[in-house]
């Protein structure tokens, strides 16, 4: 084990005489860590403190009959059933607090589960061993449904529908089933390469598990209100979370957390705190709602699987011409965050590489499966191992060196990215150079010649006139009009150059808020390193023009001469503007439905 | 049996902060009477440091000693919204509030100063000692303690600040996907080198060589830690990890630590590494968060050394004996690679 910091390299970029930052201080909590004495939520155990057990499907898919709890009312110690209908307002879905998504998932789930290990029943009990066996003692009639487990059977043409807020089992990005990326022709590209290069990748669900588990524990306060000491990864997502399930006023929760025993993506889908609240507003005594490490595994989210095809279009050389990409995360049976892995995914795509021409279809799939949610990586962990093993597969396929072939493709400051912006701020050819000589893997002079900060052209940096498509209208897959998920041929086309504004952190409101300028520790002007600096030398094989825009499709790419330079860096304006209220230039397709106004509306506002 | 050497390689880069912006973080800073400076958040701390990092962005923008800062979060009575710790927005969204709030308390404490020395506050300057004195004469100074007894007791003013962080929301063309997802990124490359057992299929990383480019490293040795972890939780993912071993059929799926299979200290793979710092503009300090991306080389270069090695692409994860030991019958036997540069 060693590490080194490179301070030889971007030295120029960075002022590394600072007080405090940069230096290997001790973490201001580190001793009560190592001493065992910080508190985390479980260690606010309140005197009559009660417990609540879930009882959960079986099945992938059911329709619960009835429910018969007389048994487990019964017992000594049952202090309350919970059941659906003491869910004041018993929908939503997680990203409802910034507009996106529809709400379609119950806190517990009347009368149909769509995963095994979903919630129809809650039971509160004076102690953990009583409700557990009062939740073995309720007898359930099930009628179990037809499931689907796989995304592209999901997908098909008469699958059982997962959702019903999404009946087609595909989340929906209007007015499509999946989100599409758009750049160039592959098409034209595919023609022109030399070698194609396909393949397709899976990751199946993989657990966060922190130590802690996810729980909460809820208590009345005084005023009116309930204290929530929680293990969360966002206070305030938990809390309007809660806030929305309850259909209480915010200002009636008083959410403490901040120390958490990991989480690592796992405690973001605030479902324990909503539960362990309504357990406090129904007994009005404290309640703790706390997974055991079994619901931790197989009930709490996962990190979703996915499944990625690759089809790449390249040239003898290396060069890689054209991408295309179908990309299924597996939502499970409700969105929870994987809308978002979508987006995320699409606008990792091609990849730290400058490839002309790029299309890919990457769609949320509901399954019967427990619902995915964010994990370290989120929507970015399988998209890498998918593309970095078919990196290697395209080494393979034209003999070239797997390093050089990633610094021959490779990101540079200015180049323009699939996703219609500027590279900035590049560093993986740095990298690449950096590890192979660590581990010895010796590379040419010209790959360890080559910098992100050089190389760009002004073919690289414009946006090339693009191939669009309709397919896969909302409701038309299922329907049988899609003959495939993949990008279909282009229909009609884009201009090139068509670009919208780059989005940058809001300014400072008032200008004492604003860092002085000699304090902010790096040396970059605003938009970047000069850009100017990056046509006097080209990437390698500057003198073909079909490096960087190849296809019969290459218009005028010229009529927008240098590289655009990235959007302002908002840090640090040397005077701050005055900001403009923000208007977008056309409606959010995300669902954002009203810019400006706060995405964390109290409960009773929201109503 | 037969034990084959691989070495894979993979680079990847990291979008930081939430996709598509509209996550905005806030932070308060205010001084006690004595001059000490409490940080009031909603961030959570899951063990990656954020109390520590946002102390030490906020020691650097007051000017002041780290050990008379303090960082309390997550209160919803006293902290300020922030969205929460994920998408590797931390050190991004909330240090910039804090930076921001830090910045705008810090010029009442310069004012304050001013005042008592009898000089305009653009002439002083912070020794990061616990001291403000006249640009250019040190001696003539104020202890950040008097200064604030003094804005406290006789000036009637706070030393206290207010941040907020927001890169604006913006949404995705549906035709073309155009879109701001963020607005700087981590990178990264990696080298494994591993062992293939052709009997048993087990596979032993035995080396990882890396880069791991974080813009700054605010605090190295958090980046260390993170780095050493993230590699190797990248290990467990590539080789052990999944809920659901027979994906999409969801029979075997593991219930405690019993059945879900994590390399234990036993498996901890020597790991030498490299830091590079591309600072990134709008960036605290031009720190992006080392902390999600750390994993991510590391599962296609293992997938990569495998394939080196014994001449198996596996393409589905987790990288189990089993499918190695199928994909070599598949193959009629060990097909080891070309021998890497540098074995």
């Amino acid at each position: 084990m060693s590490i080194e910091f490179r301070k030889d390299l971007f030295a120029d970029e960075r002022d590394d005489n600072l007080n405090e930052i940069g230096k290997p201080k001790l973490r201001q909590d580190i001793e009560g860590h190592v001493t065992g004495r910080t508190a985390y939520y479980d260690d606010h155990l309140f005197d009559g403190l009660l417990h609540m057990r879930c009882l959960r499907s079986p099945h992938h898919h059911a329709r619960v009959r009835s429910v018969d709890v007389a048994e487990a009312e019964r017992m000594a110690g049952v202090r309350r059933v919970v059941r659906p209908a003491d869910v004041p307002s018993n929908l939503n879905t997680l990203l409802s607090l910034i507009g996106f998504g529809k709400d379609d998932e119950q806190l517990l789930s009347d009368p149909v589960v769509r995963y095994r290990g979903e919630p129809i029943l809650a039971i509160i009990a004076d102690t953990e061993a009583i409700a557990r066996s009062a939740c073995a003692a309720v007898r359930v009639d099930w009628e179990v449904l037809p499931h689907v487990l796989d995304v592209e059977e999901a997908i098909a043409p008469g699958a059982p529908s997962v959702n019903p807020a999404y009946p087609d089992n595909t989340f929906t990005y209007a007015p499509y089933d999946h989100v599409k990326l758009r750049f160039g022709d592959v098409a034209a590209g595919f023609a022109q390469a030399d070698h194609i290069v396909e393949a397709e990748y899976e990751m199946s669900p993989i657990e966060q598990a922190p130590m802690e588990t996810c729980g909460a524990i809820a208590a009345p306060e005084t005023a009116d209100r309930f204290v929530c000491h929680t293990g969360t990864q966002a206070l305030f997502f938990s809390l309007g979370t809660t806030a929305k399930l309850l259909d209480i006023a915010s200002s009636r929760l008083h959410f403490i957390g901040g120390t958490v025993g990991g989480g690592f993506g796992g405690k973001v889908d605030s479902i324990t705190e909503p539960m362990a609240v309504l357990g406090a507003m129904l007994t009005g005594r404290p309640v703790k709602f706390q997974w055991d490490r079994m619901e931790e595994m197989q009930v709490g989210a996962p990190r979703g699987a996915e499944r990625w095809r690759i089809k790449d279009g390249v040239m003898a050389d290396g060069r890689i011409v054209a991408r295309q990409f179908t990309g299924f995360f597996d939502a499970g049976a409700y969105t929870r965050l994987s809308s978002y892995a979508g987006h995320k995914g699409t606008g990792h795509l091609p990849g730290p590489y400058t490839i002309p021409n790029v299309a890919s279809n990457v769609f949320c799939v509901f399954t019967n499966r427990t619902p995915a949610t964010a994990m370290r990586g989120f929507g970015i962990t399988g998209v890498d191992f998918a593309l970095e093993c078919h990196m290697d597969r395209v080494a393979e396929a034209v003999g070239v060196d797997p390093v050089s072939l990633r610094i021959l493709n490779a990101y540079r400051d200015g180049d323009m990215k699939a996703h219609r912006r500027s590279a900035k701020n590049c560093a993986l050819v740095e990298c690449c150079q950096v590890a192979a000589g660590k581990a010895g893997w010796g590379l040419s002079a010209q790959d360890m010649a080559a910098s992100s900060l050089t190389g760009t052209t002004a073919a690289r940096a414009a946006i090339p006139e693009t191939a669009l498509d309709d397919e896969g209208q909302e409701g038309a897959r299922r329907a049988g009009r899609c003959a495939s998920a993949d990008p279909a041929p282009g229909t009609r086309r884009l201009p090139a150059g068509v670009q919208g504004r780059a989005m940058a952190a809001v300014p400072v409101q008032r200008p004492d808020m604003q860092i002085l300028a000699e304090r902010i520790g790096h040396k970059i002007p605003e938009g970047g390193p000069a850009p100017a600096a990056a046509p006097t030398a080209p990437a390698r094989l500057p003198n073909d023009p079909a490096a960087a825009a190849p296809g019969p499709a290459l218009p005028a790419a010229a009529a927008d001469p240098a590289p655009v330079p990235p959007a302002a860096a908002p840090t640090p304006p040397a005077v701050p503007e005055p900001t403009a209220p923000y208007a977008p230039e056309k409606p959010f397709s995300r669902g954002v439905k009203r810019p400006g106004v706060s995405r964390f509306l109290s409960g009773s506002r929201r109503r | 049996m037969t034990r084959h050497s691989g070495r894979g390689f993979a680079c990847i880069n990291y979008p930081i902060g939430m996709n598509l912006g509209g996550d905005p973080a806030q932070a308060l800073v205010h001084s006690t009477p004595d001059g000490k400076f409490m940080v009031t958040l909603s961030a959570i701390d899951l063990g990656q440091g954020m109390k520590s990092v946002t102390r030490q962005i906020a020691a650097e923008a007051l000017g002041v000693p780290l050990a008379d800062v303090y960082v309390d979060t997550a209160d919803s009575d006293t902290g300020p919204h922030d969205m929460g710790s994920f998408a590797s927005r931390g050190t991004h969204r909330v240090g910039n509030a804090v930076i921001r709030a830090a910045s705008e308390a810090r010029a009442q404490m310069m004012e304050a100063a001013a005042e008592e020395l009898e000089v305009s506050a653009q002439d002083l300057d912070t020794d990061g000692a616990g001291n403000i004195h006249v640009k250019g004469a040190p001696s003539r100074q104020i202890t950040v303690a008097d200064t604030a007894i003094a804005a406290q007791f006789k000036q009637g003013r706070t030393l206290s600040g207010r941040g907020i962080f927001l890169i604006e929301p913006s949404g995705v063309d549906p035709d073309t996907g155009e879109m701001s997802p963020v607005t700087t990124y981590a990178h990264a490359a990696l080298i494994v080198d591993l062992d293939v057992d052709d009997e048993t299929g087990e596979v032993e990383v035995t080396q990882i060589n890396s880069a791991y480019e974080v813009g700054r490293a605010l605090n190295p040795k958090l980046v260390e830690q993170q780095l050493i972890g993230g590699a190797w939780m990248g290990v467990s993912h590539a080789l052990y990890e999944t809920t659901e071993p027979y994906y999409p059929d969801r029979s075997h799926g593991p219930e405690d630590f019993n059945t879900y299979l994590m390399p234990g200290p036993g498996e901890i793979v020597p790991h030498d590494i490299a830091v590079l710092e591309r600072p990134a503009a709008d960036a605290p300090y031009g720190g992006k968060g080392p902390g999600e991306m750390c994993a991510n080389p590391v599962l296609p270069a293992v997938a990569n050394a495998v394939y080196n090695a014994v001449g198996v692409r596996v393409d589905k994860l987790p990288i189990t004996p089993e499918k190695i030991l199928r994909g070599i019958r598949t193959n009629g036997g060990a097909r080891p690679g070309p021998r890497r540069p540098g074995v």
